[in-house]
């Protein structure tokens, strides 16, 4: 499963794990999450500004 | 005894930095001496009238010292950074004002509840306390944006002395993402008092802050009526610490925290007013509004209330990097610029009609406004009547 990662504050999300805090099951891709979607740790980068660290 | 942080940048050949307020910051430890000062000078003049000082020295001496100590040249370079940032004797200066802010307050509290004293030194006594749990409110903003846990954790804590638990969920997540747009209830506009803007703040920030908490419970499953909700956590902690002192000190104890908790609230209203006061993103085709650039902001750079308020006012560089730690915060040259600390940028703002002579002039005399009311955030209920002033005959174009 891929991660992803916000470029403004490093912030990653992996799909493995999910953000079970956030209320993201782990195993939920990406493309899932909703499309009002913002980094948890800065929420100044959207879901489109999210980059492919790892395929 | 200097640290000197460096690193070899291919482009820039060697570059050196050494943080000379380092042990300024260490001034965070000292500050519950100055609410605590006004008691001691009682106790040392048997005078009320000393119990007024710590309110002299934050609203008037403050401004002063900003105006007679300058501007703070100091600034680390972009490169430096992540070290600076990596620094934990920083840190640990922000855990360490957690436990003193509960400590002021009961300190404060037993002194109310324990002397004779009238009630407008009771006033008195409630507003220092408020302004120093304000600067709580400041330390948990710093605390609250870090990704460690244990930080988030400390940010909750303290938040429980003023009883304003909410404030990092709506501040990271509601203030950050709408900032500067009409829809953010902690952005003020032109032409909006402080006295008008703290009626939209503070209950927009408390629904924003409960939305949001509940949307994440939600997603996990969960009621909001949850003990995981990090909002009741706080709440519960402020109970306990409140309610103590009502049992502790008696019914003196409920006036007193009321005040206390209003004046803290307002610190914070103070400097949502004066940090984005009438500045506009602008909207996209896509119908989102532009990211937050670092004219969406107004900063000061004055070496003393920024040293009280760990860089608060380098406020584009925190919006620009909102989990980048106190000590690395920016200055940039070109910035909408305050004419004063904050401080004494709350003492204008407490003037409506000096606020606006200062301010609105300033406001529209930035480069990327240059006189265009369409890009600035006014007020609907003064919309016309600015426009008829400002508008140099272009209003019927710009009121969109
Ligand atoms: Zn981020």
């Amino acid at each position: 499963m891929a991660k992803y990662r916000c470029p403004g504050c490093g912030y990653t999300y992996n799909e493995n794990d999910g953000d079970v805090r956030e209320g993201y099951p782990p195993g939920t891709p990406f493309a899932a999450l909703p499309e009002d979607f913002v980094c948890p740790d800065c929420a100044v980068r959207y879901k489109e500004d999210f980059e492919l660290a790892e395929a | 005894m200097t640290t000197t942080y460096t690193v070899d940048d291919p482009v820039k050949g060697r570059i050196e930095y050494s943080d000379r307020k380092r042990y300024l910051w260490m001034s965070s430890l000292f500050m519950p001496l100055f609410p605590m000062l006004g008691i001691a000078l009682y106790y040392l003049f048997d005078s009320q009238w000393m119990l007024v000082l710590p309110l002299v020295f934050s609203y008037c001496v403050i401004p002063v010292l900003d105006y007679v100590i300058g501007s703070d040249t100091d600034n680390p370079p972009e490169e430096i950074v992540p070290q600076l940032d990596e620094d934990r004797y920083y840190r640990i200066l922000t855990w360490l004002t957690v436990p003193m802010h509960f400590i002021v307050l009961i300190g404060i509290a037993w002194f109310v509840g324990t002397q004779d004293l009238t009630l407008w030194s009771v006033l008195a006594l409630a507003i220092t306390a408020g302004s120093y749990s304000g600067l709580g409110i400041n330390t948990a903003h710093e605390l609250g944006h870090k990704k460690p846990a244990f930080e988030r954790l400390l940010a909750k804590v303290v938040l429980a002395v003023p009883a304003y638990g909410h404030f990092c969920i709506e501040h990271n997540r509601g203030h950050h993402k709408d900032v500067a747009t009409p829809e953010d209830p902690a952005s003020s506009r032109m032409g909006e008092s402080i006295y008008k803007f703290v009626l939209r703040e503070i209950p927009g920030a408390f629904r924003r802050g409960w939305d949001v908490e509940k949307e994440r419970l939600s997603r996990q499953g969960r009621s909001v009526w949850s003990v995981h909700n990090d909002i009741l956590q706080s709440y519960a902690i402020s109970a306990v610490l409140q309610g103590g002192l009502i049992i502790a000190f008696g019914w003196i104890m409920v006036p007193f925290l009321a005040i206390h908790n209003f004046w803290a609230w307002y610190q914070l209203t103070s400097a949502n007013y004066i940090e984005h006061y009438g500045l506009l993103r602008a909207r996209e085709a896509s119908g989102r509004y532009e990211r937050c650039q670092p004219y969406h902001s107004w900063n000061a750079n004055y070496i003393f209330s920024n040293i009280v308020l760990f860089h608060l006012e380098r406020h584009s560089d925190h919006h620009a990097n909102p989990t980048r730690r106190y000590q690395s915060l920016r200055n940039f040259e070109g910035l909408p610029e305050l004419p004063n600390g904050y401080y004494g940028m709350y003492v204008l703002a407490y003037i409506p009609w000096l606020w606006y002579k200062v301010m609105d002039k300033r406001l529209l005399e930035l480069p990327h406004i240059n006189g265009d009311l369409g890009k600035v955030n006014i007020d609907p209920d003064r919309r016309e009547e600015i426009l008829r002033r400002y508008g140099k005959g272009q209003g019927e174009a710009l009121a969109v």
